[in-house]
């Protein structure tokens, strides 16, 4: 990885070539590999060469060889199979699949209700809190600080569903019965999203922080001066002008939920009765939960789909958001 | 100015070149000390300090014999849902263990180290029993792997929870009907403690289902005589067994609030006292010691209960110690010798199993953990013998099993696609613990057709 000081001064050279080329095609109109050493092409290519690699290697290739295996019928010993549209057909036709979509799209729309908002809140409540500002972020963000694995396993023992559970236990002083958490096929999917908010929401809260410190203070003031009240500035300054970080970490939390893998995997396995069985988690049964050997064909293919989903959903997203944006 | 820059430029190339090479590097332990370098894995995750110093010792005293091996232990567990992921990975060690369902077909698929010359220099290769060999045979009629510690399923429970349940410890349950009445009174006396559960998860849901399954006589896969297997679920003892789970759960709250379990995951409900009786494989308190830290004392194990059909019997299964298909000749010569050493010599030969139960007893781990015969009765009677004065589990809490076990009748595994079935029956298991009035023969059928379509397109 390229440091930021590194990257700076590769910018800068960047720049600098963009700037002189034109004066030197007016010099030497021809191009030889010795003009372009000369203008500083090798040390262009020298720069970019370990991030090429590195995206190269680990990013694109992988992707790549996605594509291709989505195709084939492999066990990645013997020489793999061109299978046509065989592995796609086989996901359409495996009734979890559409078990999947259904979890992944009320796990969004979950997260999207009560984890899009929640971080926005905080966040303008935080940036009106005058003392402890620095206790709140911290205590806001620590979540996102604990290793994922750790905190899930953590919630999971705070979902035991007997009486003497953390959570039930809460629950039992203000005389509310014990919960089944993840246990039941109803309420499974809302504790997952409830740890997954907790979770991710203090990423979001300091970035709409430092969103809101950008917020001219003017604004405020004038709209104070018209007669807004506090739900008066919100709508009519904070989230006009929060407009833009808004959309991106809308967009942002579609594809991530639209990917949620952590939690099902490690509270319920997809369980009870696939109820938290997600496309991911699928990709992942596909490949690996015969010991034997999996559908690496299907797995791929169901990635694949994904990818391709998300990304014309992205496309759309930005085309519809585009007018609101530049506004 | 310019060069410096280029020098840079250089540098940072070179960094992230050296970077790749580094990760690509193998990691073979390439002997150029002369020694051999051996990854083997005898422990579960999360092993106690007890365990992983007994471990220690025998390590030890087998690089003492074997001074030019060198061997480091890492822990390892096998599950039906992470085993591919470490294969395709590459990440297994040299030595690993997989259940007697697996081996074959790994040994055909050229996934495993043919390990048959060297097997054949250890001093029990003329012993085995072909039957029991024969799932570290492929079809090439090499030798894979070696068998260990096969187990029946049995019934664990927990004599401390019984005593305070007011049932007697001594006399553990011995029908199906009488497993349900002790759960019954557990709940009722015990709050907090799921009298009878059993796993449901990472597909150990449909490997108990199975057991319970074979227990009422019945099967999941019959073969034909051209060799077909036919996958058949939706059997009369099935729907017999989840309607017993469903009266546990649904008339008599007898399996506690909690109905996810994988093999790891009961196992600590059970030694948190959490669970009084479980469905488990015989020889599991080796397992509630070394990573529990369960205290044997309070640990009860009985025959699981058969009905009176001919065809009842009870599920067995074992492992196979095997090797690392990417080891070099010398490599594999060193891990038979050491699965030999750690695996087979504690069960033939006087001298180790008395060496064995000593460290095993020093390390607070199980010295007579209930297993089946690897060789044969006798042999493993005399072993008995040899390793009793040793023992650390008291002999009486074991007795309703070791007393009852070689009068059940043995079944081996289902054969076709095993885990993809077990993996298809997690869910209707978790579906009759968790709904009311499941319709379980429309899931049942589903799971058929299913799995019946995979063995299917292998003998297309």
């Amino acid at each position: 990885m390229l440091t930021r000081a590194e990257l700076t001064e590769q910018a800068a050279a960047t720049g600098r070539a963009a700037v002189s080329r034109p004066a030197a095609e007016r010099v030497r109109p021809r191009r030889t590999p010795i003009t372009w050493v000369r203008r500083g092409g090798l040390s262009k290519l020298v720069f970019t060469l370990p991030l090429l690699v590195v995206f190269g290697v680990f990013s694109w290739w992988p992707i790549a060889r996605s594509v291709v295996m989505s195709f084939q019928r492999t066990n990645l010993v013997t020489a793999p199979l061109f299978v046509g549209w065989q592995n796609f057909e086989y996901v359409f036709h495996d009734p979890i699949f559409w078990v999947a979509v259904r979890n992944t799209g009320w796990f969004a729309l979950l997260a999207l209700v009560f984890g899009y908002p929640l971080p926005l809140v905080l966040a303008v409540i935080m940036s009106e809190v005058r003392r402890l500002k620095g206790l709140f972020s911290v205590l806001a963000y620590l979540p996102v600080v604990m290793p994922p694995v750790v905190s899930v396993l953590l919630w999971k023992f705070f979902y035991d569903a007997r009486a003497e559970g953390v959570f039930n236990t809460i629950l039992g002083w203000a005389g509310i019965p014990p919960q089944p958490w993840i246990q039941s096929t109803v309420a499974a999917m809302p504790s997952l999203v409830l740890q997954a908010t907790w979770a991710a929401a203090g990423g979001t809260i300091i970035i709409y922080l430092a969103a809101l410190t950008s917020v001219a203070p003017e604004l405020y003031d004038a709209a104070e001066v018209d007669g807004a009240g506090i739900w008066g500035k919100i709508w009519h300054v904070t989230l006009p002008q929060l407009r833009g970080i808004l959309f991106i970490t809308l967009i942002l939390q579609i594809i991530g939920t639209a990917q949620v893998f952590l939690q099902p995997f490690l509270f319920t396995n997809g369980g009870p009765v696939d109820s938290t069985t997600t496309i991911l988690l699928l990709v992942y049964r596909y490949a690996f939960t015969n010991s034997l050997g999996g559908n690496y064909g299907a797995a791929t293919a169901l990635s694949l789909m994904l990818a391709v989903f998300l990304a014309l959903m992205s496309v759309l997203y930005f085309r519809l958001t585009r007018r609101w944006s530049d506004a | 100015m310019k060069s410096r820059k280029v020098i840079a430029a250089l540098a940072i190339a070179a960094v992230g070149v050296g970077l790749l090479a580094g990760c690509s590097s193998s990691s073979d332990a390439s002997a150029k000390d002369g020694k051999v370098y051996l990854t083997v894995a005898p422990v579960l995750p999360g092993a106690t300090a007890d365990a992983l110093k007994a471990l220690s010792d025998r390590v030890k005293e087998f690089e003492k014999a074997n001074p030019d091996i060198i061997v480091k232990p890492i822990e390892y567990q096998w599950t039906g849902t992470t085993f591919a992921a470490e294969l395709a990975g590459g990440t297994l060690p040299d030595v690993f263990n997989v259940p007697f369902t697996d081996s074959k077909t790994l040994a055909n698929n050229g996934q495993l180290a043919d390990i048959t010359a060297d097997f054949r220099k250890t001093s029990t290769a003329g012993k085995w029993n072909k039957n029991v060999l024969d799932v570290a045979t492929g079809k090439d009629g090499k030798i894979y792997g070696i068998p260990w510690g096969p187990y029946a399923m049995a019934l664990s429970y927990n004599r401390e929870i019984f005593t305070k349940a007011g049932l007697d410890p001594d006399k553990p349950p011995t029908t199906l009907d009488e497993i349900e009445a002790d759960a019954k009174t557990i709940a009722e006396k015990v709050p907090g403690t799921a009298g009878y559960m059993q796993m449901t998860s990472g597909n150990t849901g449909g490997w108990e289902l199975a057991t319970l399954t074979n227990s009422l006589g019945g099967r999941f896969e019959t073969i034909g005589k051209d060799g077909k297997v036919t996958v058949k679920t939706d059997n009369p003892q099935t729907k017999q067994a989840l309607a017993w789970l469903a009266k546990l759960r649904w008339d008599d709250n007898a399996m506690g609030s909690n109905f996810l379990f994988d093999w790891s995951g009961i196992n600590q409900a059970f030694a948190s006292g959490q669970v009084a009786m479980y469905m488990s494989g015989s020889d599991v308190i080796g397992s509630l010691m070394q990573a529990n830290g369960f205290d044997q004392t309070k640990y009860g194990v009985t025959t699981f209960p058969l009905s009176d059909s001919s065809d009842a019997g009870i599920l067995s299964g074992g492992n196979v110690d095997v090797v690392n298909v990417k080891d070099s000749p010398a490599q594999i010569a060193a891990a038979v010798k050491w699965i030999d050493f750690y695996r087979t010599q504690p069960t033939v030969d006087k001298a180790a199993a008395i060496k064995n139960a000593q460290t095993l007893k020093a390390g607070n781990q199980a010295v007579n953990a209930p297993t089946l015969p690897v060789f044969d009765k006798a042999t493993w009677q005399q072993n008995q013998s040899w390793i009793a004065p040793y023992d650390n589990i008291p002999t009486a809490n074991l007795k309703p099993f070791t007393d009852g076990i070689f009068d059940q009748q043995i079944v081996p595994e289902p054969s076709a696609h095993t885990q993809d079935l077990y993996g298809a029956l997690d869910s209707v298991v978790q579906a009759v613990l968790t709904k009311k009035n499941v319709d379980v023969d429309a899931q049942l059928k589903a799971v058929d057709q299913k799995i019946q379509a995979l063995v299917d397109a292998d003998q297309g």
